[in-house]
């Protein structure tokens, strides 16, 4: 559906390098990455309203690198809903179809259908001015889809919102989503958000690709340190490899594999690594007697550190386990993780 | 009550005295005149003239303005390029230039011994001492306010406002109609306003190029010339009086619009 071949874009300080993505058909594809990685820019390079310098950016299987932004058949949605101040939520609306030649029953149809499945009848007089964020959201949503573009690009759509309401627009995409045939592709930095939209991934940094695959892959099997500290694997440590064990510091693990030998890194995630007050008789390979150096509250769920012969380990777990373990700071305590939870690279 | 420290009354006195500095010439001026004196004034023919060509030649440069200024504003205002500070600079020009200055500058490309005076010259289009000189003279001096007016309104429009609309088929031309335009034009009459204004006062430039036929700023200064003081003051009433006027309907009908969007 989308082919992204080889893209360079020189934009002053800024580079995007060697871009390569395939996009399928009706695909939720995630375009993730900290702030300032390209992620825009690659996305208004796609819809053509920043000129690409080397490559060639294919939608339908036709290729569009030189084509203006209105020939594309593009929809862009952006973080701040860019809705047109002065035209009413209706006007807003019905603005893209000015500039195709749809047939009126077709666009009443698609109105009507997009009116109702995003609860926008009530709206349809207001200003812009007069919208809720999330209302602000559904119209630029409706706007975009009522020329029946063969791809919608997202931009960070769900971060200006209150997080309360956020999950519930979160399943209100993935079900216009799943209820059209367009292909999405979103831009976030919340991998959260990501993990529970998205088929398939990229991850960017600096200007470049750094991994795609699917979403549990990449979750996974980070290829890269960068993408294991941007999917939350915490524990992160350079190691030795020498046949099927590491060693981070001297502390040596079983890796039930044997990676090539040399340097290299390997991730655990925190809430692989069980804590225990005894040595747990499990088929886990790994288990190491510690000392608790922190516990630091994360909502939902507590952190703590752990040292082991001066590596510090990090493990998520809930409250209740924090009181049937009765630990504090300096307590002894066991920790084990299975050696498939290991991530070499 | 909490008591004011010395430092708010140095404050207060400071705005006292400039308020006073401002409006006492002005209203001392405006109730000179008797009414009878006014009246007279605004059938002698000469000053009725004179106060139509400032307005209409003022008018006129701004409507210039308007069409030249408008593509560079939003030029300035959308792109980044190389020299773009240096472009800035050149635009705001003839806001420090001396106005005699300007007068003279602009002579000397309109006279003979210039190829731009010959071309004019050929065209029969006459620059020195006609209603054409008035009109370039107040482009020149009011072009300035008009574009960075204009450009400020242009910088408040996100460009993502035009991206979406591009990427919904308008082209270039539909959005700028559609989008651009619809929101920008409060600051286009903003800048109208500015550019006229300025026009409208300009005598030192106006007076070298052309001081017949007379606007009426030169008139002012010939009566104040030849008859004193008395006889100036009711013209420079009605001046005032009639641009403040049309200043205040053009403000009037921007803000009555204002509500409506």
């Amino acid at each position: 559906m989308i082919a992204i071949e080889n893209v360079n874009i020189h934009l002053g300080e800024f580079d995007l390098r060697d871009i390569n993505l395939t996009i399928e058909k009706n695909e939720f594809f995630i375009l993730m990455g900290p702030t300032g990685a390209g992620k825009t820019v690659l996305l208004e390079a796609i819809a053509g309203l920043i000129r690409v310098d080397t490559g060639h950016i294919i939608v339908g299987g036709r290729d569009v690198t030189s084509l203006p932004p209105e020939k594309r058949g593009i929809s862009i949605v952006y973080q701040d809903y860019s809705l047109f101040p002065h035209l009413t939520v209706r006007d807003n609306i019905t603005y893209g179809l000015h500039f195709h030649r749809t047939p009126k029953d077709e666009a009443d149809k698609r109105f009507d259908r997009l009116v109702d499945e995003l609860d926008l009848a009530h709206l349809l007089h207001r200003l812009p001015i007069n919208l809720s964020g999330g209302e602000n959201q559904r119209v630029a949503l409706a706007r975009a889809l009522i020329v029946n573009p063969q791809v919608l690009l997202l931009d960070e759509p769900l971060s200006a919102l209150d997080p309360g309401f956020r999950e519930e627009l979160r399943k209100g995409l993935k079900k216009l989503h799943q209820h059209t045939d367009v292909t999405f592709l979103m831009v976030t930095h919340d991998f959260s958000e990501a993990l529970s939209l998205a088929d398939r991934a990229a991850v960017m940094d600096g200007g470049r690709i750094k991994q795609v695959g699917r979403m549990k892959e990449i979750f996974q099997k980070p290829e890269s340190t960068f993408v294991a500290d941007f999917v939350g694997m915490k524990n992160l440590f350079t190691a030795r490899f020498r046949g099927t064990r590491a060693a981070i510091n001297g502390l040596e693990v079983e890796l039930g594999r044997s990676p090539e030998n040399g340097h290299g890194y390997i991730a655990i995630r925190p809430e692989d690594i069980v804590l225990s007050r005894e040595k747990l008789h499990s088929s886990m390979r790994n288990s190491f007697r510690g000392t608790v150096t922190d516990v630091t509250d994360q909502g939902l769920y507590y952190e703590v550190s752990i040292a082991v012969e001066g590596v510090t380990f990090k493990s998520l777990i809930t409250k209740s386990a924090l009181f049937d373990l009765e630990m504090g700071e300096g307590s002894e305590i066991f920790l084990s993780f299975k050696a498939t939870a290991i991530h070499t690279f | 009550m909490k008591k004011k420290e010395p430092f708010f009354w140095i404050t207060v006195s400071c705005g006292l005295v400039i308020m006073a500095f401002i409006l006492l010439p002005l209203i001392q001026m405006l109730t000179a005149p008797s009414l009878s004196m006014l009246k007279e004034t605004i059938q002698d023919k000469d000053v009725v003239r004179s106060i139509w060509l400032s307005i209409y030649t003022a008018g006129l440069a701004a409507l210039i303005a308007f069409v030249f200024g408008t593509p560079l504003a939003y030029l300035l205002a959308r792109s980044s390029f190389r020299g773009k500070q240096f472009i800035e600079s050149i635009i705001d020009l003839p806001i420090v230039i001396p106005h005699p200055v300007v007068g003279i500058a602009i002579l000397s490309v309109a006279g003979k011994g210039h190829w731009l005076g010959q071309i004019f010259n050929e065209l029969g289009i006459r620059i020195m001492g006609s209603v054409t000189g008035i009109v370039v003279v107040l482009t020149f001096v009011g072009l300035p306010f008009y574009v960075n007016a204009v450009k400020n309104g242009f910088e408040n429009i996100s460009p993502r406002l035009e991206n979406v609309s591009r990427s919904l088929g308008a082209s270039m031309f539909s959005t700028f109609a559609r989008i651009t335009f619809p929101l920008a034009w409060r600051s286009m009459l903003i800048g109208i306003i500015m550019c006229s204004a300025r026009a409208i006062s300009e005598f030192g430039a106006v007076v070298i190029v052309a001081y017949h036929p007379m606007i009426a700023p030169v008139l002012l200064y010939e009566r104040f010339e030849a008859y004193g003081l008395k006889y100036s003051q009711p013209v420079a009433v009605w001046l005032v009086s009639i641009c403040l006027a049309l200043f205040l309907i053009l403000r009037i009908l921007t803000l009555r619009n204002a509500e409506k969007t």
